[in-house]
């Protein structure tokens, strides 16, 4: 399978679409067809798909200690 | 008919506490979704002091106008439409500009790179990623020029659909795709040049 085919080109411009769940019907049917069958794009689409959830994970950091209850006092009057 | 008078005061009466009750149930809401908020907020910003105090502002205000918000809309969304809008009035926009390296031409500029130093099959491996550090990631979206951040932050982190990152953000839903693909390509070029060199 060659790395640049029209195919792969045309996979590498839905993929990001693909990964966030927003292309058509149609799109999807193109996309998964020549994903099942081109190791070259389907490695890249697992490395594009892992790369996201490391991201997500990496740059996620916990509400720190104590900002809740700031939060909380910042609410209305007790009625 | 001295009823008149106590009737419309009891309607009143109950129309308050209904209310009280709608207000601590959307507060109560909100708190839930404090954790969340947080951790968007966070990116959007240089500092953890940073991201604390704009989201205490932020649901000051959003206690504040609560009665603004519909209920069974999306009130994370609702949350972050005031989160940026704060944020713009922070006075941020007087960062750098628009981000002009040249763009790499492909999306797959890091997938290339890696799979040029740990070989094509190494892409199929979920642990690949961890040649990248966590700073790393860290470092390379706060370097995203602020337009492209708030778009990567808010779909990739926030997990907003496009359509709620438009609204969030006042931008054509165009201009999310656009920045969207602008700023993923050049986080993945940042990570390629700062964690395989």
């Amino acid at each position: 399978m060659t790395a640049h085919d029209a195919d792969c080109e045309k996979c590498e411009e839905l993929l990001q679409g693909y990964l966030d769940r927003d292309l058509t019907a149609a799109e999807v049917v193109v996309a998964e067809g020549h994903l099942n069958g081109c190791d070259y794009c389907r490695r890249r689409y697992r490395f594009e798909e892992a790369l996201r959830r490391y991201i997500r994970v990496s740059a996620s950091e916990r509400m720190p200690a104590g900002l809740l209850a700031k939060l909380a006092e910042l609410r209305g009057p007790v009625v | 008919m001295s009823e008149s008078g106590a009737e419309p005061e009891a309607d009143a009466g109950r129309r308050i506490a209904s209310e009280a009750r709608e207000r601590v149930r959307f507060e109560e809401e909100a708190l839930e979704l404090a954790d969340q908020v947080y951790r968007v907020a966070r990116r959007m910003v240089g500092t953890r002091e940073e991201a604390e105090e704009l989201v205490q502002d932020t649901y000051a205000r959003a206690f504040r106008s609560w009665r603004s918000f519909t209920p069974g809309t999306n009130m994370r969304a609702w949350l972050f439409r005031i989160l940026t809008n704060l944020n713009t009035d922070r006075g941020r926009k007087i960062q750098r500009t628009p981000d002009s390296r040249p763009l790499e031409e492909s999306d797959y500029y890091l997938a290339n790179k890696l799979a040029a130093v740990e070989g094509e099959q190494a892409l199929e491996q979920e642990q690949v990623v961890e040649r990248l550090s966590q700073g790393g990631v860290v470092r390379a979206l706060s370097e995203l020029p602020h337009d492209f951040r708030d778009v990567v932050v808010l779909v990739d982190l926030g997990e907003f659909s496009y359509a709620d990152a438009a609204q969030i953000l006042d931008i054509p839903i165009g201009t999310v795709m656009s920045r969207l693909h602008r700023g993923r390509r050049i986080l993945k070029q940042t990570l390629a040049e700062e964690t395989l060199s």
